[in-house]
């Protein structure tokens, strides 16, 4: 049996309301027992001044392979995702071609298992080909490991296809991931529709359109009973629906990105493609409401929309741009400097919004905490740390990032898989 | 304060930009200085025996991805009226459709040895993107709704020629005001210069939010039309439409055309003016825009001055 003791950093386990200074025991590949004196162990890690808290999980993130290897692999986004303090993510299956079978999921798991680094979980597609039409085979995905099933990159449009999906998944217990977009609203749209859009002549997406198709989908969450998480959520008006909709008992819940809470259409003003992305950003009431929704809980978790695209695709003209940026090596950064540091968060409910919540969303055994057998991924995070944005650092095979250049403070400082160590900063 | 005062009151005035990508970003100094270079160039700009060789040895190239008929010519004959050499590129025909994509073809342009890059592209921001990724100069020829600054500046320069001023006129751009970047770039050169701007058209082409930027919003040509010291007469342009913003061009011409029995209800001197191409028929009627009022073929005029006066302030502005 191999030891690893985490010794003296202020252990956070929102799951478990667990936050002082102590020492962690890992024993194997499951945390052991906290409170455990150094003695003998055949590795100590001293985390004096650090954060210890259970690996961080984003339930967001496009890894584009199968397909688009020119963008991400497996093994480089799974990379990208240790360096940003993330032990866990759950990919999103708008691959080419989709996630949509059984075999297409095991070749995910299998490429992750090659790759050896954070762990992947697989978010599958609800329609066959992601074709909004007929629902694809949940059943076996469920039985492949699929932890909840999604058309992102697309919303599901037609709403019967919705309700029979909430309905069917109901049956393993699995949420709806919708991307929500009224598209008849957002046609040749590359910005947020407002006032900065009418200056530079912009096509815009106006927030009617992504609240709409949140509406509908709450009331058919309700309606059936089904489990629907409204992704990516940017408007302050989708955010009260949710709000609302939560405290009417609806089985919804929703997250965000850190692009949403620090940046708004005023970007745009520089043409630069890497503020292209969707949902756009929106205005400063916006960002407010994000704030605002993290508070108090409307927002459950924090997602980075990971969206790797190549340099050539994204230099391109802003209308021809694919949307989307790279999150996964800046969020907790972000998290940090423009959450925890202005005192939105303090760090237990920052920490909840990237562990406990999305594995509980999820249903991810053994995840999100450092109860005693769980598993033991452990994220140990310099929350002083001063560093600068540095594509020539990223993990990521991408480097479309607004944020390149961006003084940050706070980061992944080593981070712990399985009870291997997989990333320690330099 | 009048701009004129603020004129005679400034230093020297020099010009520092090293493209031209908008007004926006045009100070009322700067926008004056154009004007007032491109007063000095008109005779040239009506009669090629004037020649004026500043630029001899200079080379513009003229990279069009959208198409235009005026404002290539107009950039073309202004370089060489300058003497300068133009090449002219246009998306058709070209490796764009073999793939290639435009900041490559605009390197390989720039590396053939350029001086200076004239565009037009159907997309906002465009020339931003080619003047970061270029070593010389851009001179934004209308990158879709967003801007077209030298038709801005040779819109105020006819309104300043004909009245003797900018400051304190009313002037009322009318039309498809979402789609114009006609309409941007005056908008910043006239608020910049004084003038009270009216944006007038279709509420679903006139969005209410420009108020934000201290310009009047009206729906109602009729209600505004016998304040108004010029009106600026926008093509409503179909091609760049998604969904229908009007029930019928019918409709549209009824409400918003600039007819004679408008004519006869505007002020005795108002100025009509059509940044071209025009739909006759739609947003003026042919009495109008060959009448007395229209300034239409004035404004081409002035557009070769302003364009020369723009490609002496960037490649040889520093004298």
């Amino acid at each position: 049996m191999s030891s690893l003791l985490i010794e003296g950093g202020r252990v956070i386990d929102p799951a478990e309301g667990v936050d002082r200074v102590t020492n962690v025991l890992v024993e194997d590949d499951r945390v052991a027992a906290f409170d455990v004196p150094a003695n003998g162990q055949a590795r100590i890690i001293n985390a004096r001044g650090k954060l210890v808290v259970p690996g961080l999980i984003d339930m967001h993130v496009h890894l584009r392979e199968p397909g688009r290897e020119e963008d991400e692999t497996i093994r480089t986004g799974t990379a990208a995702a240790l360096a940003g303090g993330f032990t866990s993510i759950a990919c999103i299956p708008n691959t080419e071609p989709p996630i949509d079978t059984q075999a297409q999921v095991e070749f995910v798991q299998h490429q992750a298992k090659r790759a050896d680094q954070a762990n992947v979980f697989v978010v599958a597609c609800v329609s066959k080909n992601r074709e909004g039409k007929e629902l694809s085979e949940i059943g076996q995905l469920v039985e492949a490991g699929a932890v909840g099933f999604t058309d992102d990159g697309a919303p599901i449009y037609d709403p019967e296809l919705l309700r029979r999906a909430f309905e069917y998944c109901q049956m393993f217990d699995k949420p709806i991931l919708n991307h929500c977009e009224v598209r008849e609203l957002t046609q040749g749209g590359v910005m947020h529709e407002g006032s900065v859009s009418l200056q530079l002549g912009l096509t815009g997406m106006p927030a009617a359109a992504e609240d709409v198709m949140t509406g509908r989908d709450i009331i058919l969450a309700q309606t059936t009973g089904g489990r629907l998480h409204v992704m990516h959520i940017s408007t302050a008006g989708s955010i009260e629906l949710v709000r609302r909709a939560k405290s009417r008992g609806v089985r919804v819940t929703t997250e965000v990105c850190p692009h949403h809470f620090t940046l708004t259409d005023e970007c745009l003003r520089s043409f630069d493609s890497n503020y292209k992305m969707s949902p756009p950003l929106r205005t400063s009431v916006d960002v407010e409401a994000c704030i605002a929704g993290l508070r108090d809980g409307t927002i459950d978790c924090i997602v980075t929309d990971h969206a790797p695209h190549a340099r050539e695709k994204k230099m391109q003209e802003l209308d021809r741009a694919p949307f989307g940026i790279v999150g996964l090596e800046t969020a907790l950064g972000l998290v940090a400097t423009e959450l925890v540091e202005p005192g939105h968060l303090d760090w237990p409910a920052a920490i909840a919004k990237l562990t406990c919540n999305p594995a509980r969303i999820l249903k991810l055994p053994n995840k999100g905490t450092l109860r005693a057998g769980a598993d033991a991924d452990v994220t140990i995070i310099d929350p002083e740390r001063r560093w600068t944005v540095d594509a020539a650092k990223f993990r990521s095979k991408s480097t479309n990032s607004p944020f390149v250049g961006r003084q940050l403070k706070g980061r992944a400082d080593t981070v712990i898989v399985g009870g291997r160590v997989k990333y320690v900063a330099d | 304060m009048s701009i004129d005062t603020l004129d005679r009151s400034s230093p020297p005035r020099q010009w520092t930009h090293r493209h031209l990508l908008s007004l926006e970003a045009l100070s009322a100094e700067e926008i004056t200085l154009v004007l007032d270079t491109a007063a000095g160039f008109k005779e040239a700009a009506r009669d090629a025996r004037h020649k004026i060789p500043l630029l001899a040895g200079k080379t513009v190239a003229n990279l069009f991805f959208e198409n235009s008929t005026r404002t290539r010519t107009s950039f073309a004959l202004a370089a060489r009226r300058l003497g300068a050499d133009t090449v002219d590129f246009s998306s058709s025909g070209s490796s764009l459709s073999k793939g290639e994509t435009f900041i490559d073809t605009a390197k390989n342009i720039e590396a053939m040895g350029v001086d200076l890059v004239v565009v037009r592209h159907r997309t906002p921001g465009t020339p931003q993107l080619l003047a970061q990724n270029l070593g010389v100069s851009v001179v934004n020829a209308g990158d879709g709704p967003h801007e077209h600054p030298t038709q801005g500046l040779l819109d105020v320069l006819t309104i300043r020629d004909r009245l003797g001023r900018v400051a304190g006129l009313t002037v009322a751009l009318v039309g498809d005001i979402q789609h114009s970047r006609t309409a941007r770039s005056n908008l910043w050169a006239l608020k910049r210069l004084g003038a009270h701007v009216i944006l007038c058209g279709p509420a679903t082409l006139v969005s209410k939010r420009w108020e934000e930027l201290d310009v009047e919003v009206c729906h109602n040509l009729d209600e505004i039309l016998p304040r108004c010291d010029v009106v600026n007469l926008l093509r409503i342009q179909f091609e760049r439409q998604a969904t229908a913003p009007f029930p019928s061009v019918r409709e549209y011409a009824h409400l918003y055309a600039m007819n004679g029995e408008r004519l006869a209800r505007a002020k005795e001197n108002i100025l009509i003016l059509a940044p071209g191409p025009i739909n006759r028929g739609v947003e003026v009627t042919p009495d109008v825009a060959d009448g007395p009022h229209s300034v239409i073929l004035e404004q081409v005029t002035n557009g070769v001055a302003v364009r020369m006066a723009v490609l002496k302030l960037l490649l040889g502005g520093r004298s």
